[in-house]
């Protein structure tokens, strides 16, 4: 046959014969071992059930609406003695988020402050900063948090509270810090106005393709500035500072950390910022030395070879490891039951020994648990995904 | 500018790079500065690190001389040793604890020598933990001693052995698993790989500690036996993943021309491709097998006496030694931070030796 014809198209693969694919070899085997483990499992969870029912328990979860009957000693929403015990759940979850978001924002401004410091060019600081670094990694964060705890206890009794700071008190009670009180007005479209400046600036920045220049700065700053003024003048907003003061045998005023967040928080940032500020090495490292050369060679200074050239690389590597240590330090807040930081999973252990629902207690904790981190690390693979397929790195 | 050493084959040798770290110490009058600040900061640290440590500590007497020091308490340390190195195993069978702790120490430092990594030694690490689990129980020879009872630094070395040498043999069938073209064993890989990593571990201890005794009613499951088994599974999941990595970093043509020479799966993997892979994830092994051991303290939340719970213990006493925290937890610390520093020295080292054999 000379006439050069066109294969013909392949046909189009059945859905079925995509699922065969997938599949893949020893159909048969496989479908047979998965069955078995299924088997296993349902045994196994029936023998769980069993048990609960010879130990008196029946397996629901009827008791999150029954009353708890327990105190807990900070809480971002109003709970008291006899509410529900999915209520008390819910407020050791929004401390668990609480100490979760702080830490994480502690964490990484220290640890990136560190990583920065490492790399600034001082052989002294760059090693004091390592010895932190292997130092902290190097014992066990259980220890470490015993330590702050033991801290917070050894703090002087509130008469004499500690000033390391100018309106910031330490004492046995907790620590307290300065706020600002908000008074007469809404204080919210302030934070959306400056959200959108923030948002139209990186737009800008993105289309225009170039830093932006002195005077386009001094507007957006001149804007972020005077809208806000005139707001909170035309609306009547008082703001004024919150201090805490010593007053007889209390402070008031300000915030008040409870010792054992401030132990946490302290603790979990001081630990995370040592990993981060190795993340924050290791991606400025993963550039190569030829990218500050050329950046040299086209004059730029060195702030501006980091800024325009090494960083927007290293964060290449670092995004992932900062994202998968956020996780980390996200799931190290129940390490809070050690040191009496009412967390969800001290919460969930008092709610398992008051009601003997261990099981479905245990149960919801895993499922909160997933349902920060399964979606965290697929968020991570993605990133990962997308960056090789652009060939930047390999997977 | 240590940044820019990209490879420390390239770096210059070592008395240059002092010269040049001394230079830089006052190269600019910032640097300078900075130097002045940071050296006085840590004169001052280690100042009163001294103070603390050996002037106003307490070196001999009791808990009197104490409470008059204010710096550490360092007969405390001598006369609780053992408490806080055994925990309150029973005092007259003290050499079993000690016995099993010298086996452990003696493996690991074998398994640090490269010479000799062998099958004989991968076969030690699943015997050793055995042998201890039968000499501090007591079984077959003497007077049976409970689980309970076990404590202090053989018990973390023991469950972090355990740990780490079961988890060995669940996460290479996890990675390979996840790696193989049939979707539902992948899938099946891929939800307990997930799953277990994505809760604390302290979660997975609860787990173990209240869900795992009631999945085999009749049968007594033991506290030590149900923590060992979801630690194997927690740290399998984490090490599956490492293995995962050594195994896609390697090149397709690994594959191909063991096919070509006409090895079978199972070959390959053995023969092939596993050595290569673990070769080239050592020092990942290393970081995890540190973050294991230093996770080991939890366990005391479910009531084990590891090390640094029995040192808690040991201070715990406020009578007889009031306020020896401090130096109960910088004990147990440095105890910590010697093990782990010079594996992660050992892993540095072992990776530069690599990489200078040709390897990864």
């Amino acid at each position: 046959m000379t006439d050069a014809r066109a294969l013909p198209p392949p046909a189009a693969e059945s859905r079925l014969a995509a699922v065969r694919r997938w599949w893949g070899d020893h159909a048969l085997a496989q479908a047979v071992g998965l069955a078995a483990v299924t088997v296993v499992l349902a045994v196994l969870t029936a023998n769980v059930v069993a048990s609960m029912r010879r130990l008196g328990m029946s397996p629901n979860f009827d008791y999150l609406a029954q009353p708890a009957n327990f105190d807990i000693s900070e809480s971002l929403i109003v709970y008291r003695a006899g509410d529900p015990y999915a209520r008390a759940i819910l407020v050791g979850l929004l401390n668990t988020l609480k100490l979760a978001v702080c830490g994480c924002a502690l964490a990484t401004v220290l640890g990136v402050t560190l990583g920065l410091l490492r790399a600034a060019g001082n052989p002294l600081l760059a090693r004091l900063v390592a010895t932190y670094v292997e130092v902290v990694r190097n014992t066990p964060l259980v220890l470490q948090l015993f330590f702050w705890i033991a801290l917070t206890r050894m703090a002087p009794p509130v008469r004499q509270a500690l000033e390391p700071l100018p309106f910031a008190y330490l004492s046995v009670r907790g620590v307290y810090l300065p706020w600002i009180t908000v008074e007469g007005g809404a204080i919210w479209p302030v934070a959306a106005f400056l959200l959108l400046v923030a948002l139209l600036v990186h737009e800008i920045h993105k289309r225009l393709g170039r830093p932006l220049s002195a005077t386009e700065w001094l507007v957006a700053a001149a804007a972020a500035i005077l809208v806000p003024a005139g707001w909170v003048w035309a609306d009547g907003v008082r703001l004024s500072a919150d201090l805490p003061t010593l007053r007889g045998f209390n402070i008031v005023g300000g915030i008040s950390l409870t010792p054992e967040f401030a132990a946490m928080l302290v603790g979990l940032a001081v630990y995370y910022a040592a990993n981060i500020a190795e993340i924050v090495r290791s991606g400025l490292q993963s550039v190569t030395r030829g990218q500050w050369e050329a950046g040299r060679a086209l004059g730029l200074h060195r702030a501006r070879i980091l800024q325009l050239v090494v960083l927007p690389q290293a964060m290449r590597v670092i995004t992932p490891l900062m994202t998968s240590t956020w996780l980390d330090l996200t799931k190290d807040t129940t390490l809070g039951v050690l040191i009496g930081f009412t967390e969800v999973t001290a919460v969930i252990k008092t709610s398992a020994n008051n009601t003997g629902n261990a099981v479905e207690t245990i149960l919801v904790l895993v499922v909160v648990f997933l349902s920060i981190s399964l979606p965290v690390s697929a968020a991570i693979n993605a990133y990962n995904r997308m960056l090789a397929r652009r060939g930047v790195v390999t997977s | 500018m240590t940044i820019l050493l990209e490879d420390a084959r390239l770096a210059p040798p070592k008395a240059e790079r002092w010269r040049a770290a001394a230079a830089d110490l006052f190269s600019s009058p910032v640097n300078a500065v900075v130097t002045v600040v940071v050296a006085g900061l840590i004169a001052a640290a280690l100042w009163r690190f001294a103070r603390w440590a050996v002037v106003d500590a307490a070196w001999s007497g009791g808990a009197e001389t104490c409470r008059q020091r204010s710096g550490a308490c360092w007969p405390f340390v001598a006369s609780n040793a053992q408490l806080m190195v055994f925990g309150v195993y029973p005092q007259d069978l003290l050499w079993r604890p000690a016995v099993s702790l010298a086996l452990m120490a003696g493996v690991i430092a074998a398994s640090m020598i490269p010479r000799l990594w062998s099958a004989t030694l991968a076969l030690a690490w699943g015997l050793v933990p055995a042998a201890v689990c039968i000499l501090l129980s007591g079984t077959f020879f003497g007077r049976p001693v409970s689980t309970n009872e076990w404590g202090g630094l053989p018990l973390t070395l023991l469950v972090w052995m355990i740990a780490f040498a079961g988890a060995f043999v669940v996460a290479i069938p996890l990675a390979l698993a996840r790696r193989s073209n049939m979707g539902g064993l992948r899938t099946a890989a891929i939800i307990v790989i997930e799953l277990v990593r994505g809760v604390p571990m302290l979660v997975a201890l609860y787990v173990s500690r209240f869900i795992v005794p009631m999945t085999a009613p009749g049968l007594e499951i033991n506290l030590f036996v149900s923590v060992e088994t979801a630690l194997i599974l927690f740290v399998a999941s984490y090490l599956a993943e490492i293995v995962r990595a050594g195994l896609q970093a390697l090149p397709r043509g690994q594959t191909e021309a063991a096919n070509a020479l006409g090895l079978g799966y199972w070959r390959t993997t053995q023969l092939i491709l596993l050595p290569q892979a673990l070769r080239a994830v050592i020092p990942a092994l290393v970081n995890l097998g540190i973050g294991v051991l230093l996770s080991t303290p939890l366990v005391a939340v479910i009531g084990m006496t590891d090390f640094l719970s029995a040192v808690r213990e040991a201070a715990s006493h406020e009578q007889d030694w009031p306020g020896c925290y401090t130096t109960a937890y910088f004990v147990a610390g440095l105890v910590f931070f010697s093990i782990c520093f010079i594996a992660s020295r050992y892993s540095r080292w072992l990776e530069r030796r690599l990489r200078a054999a040709g390897h990864g």
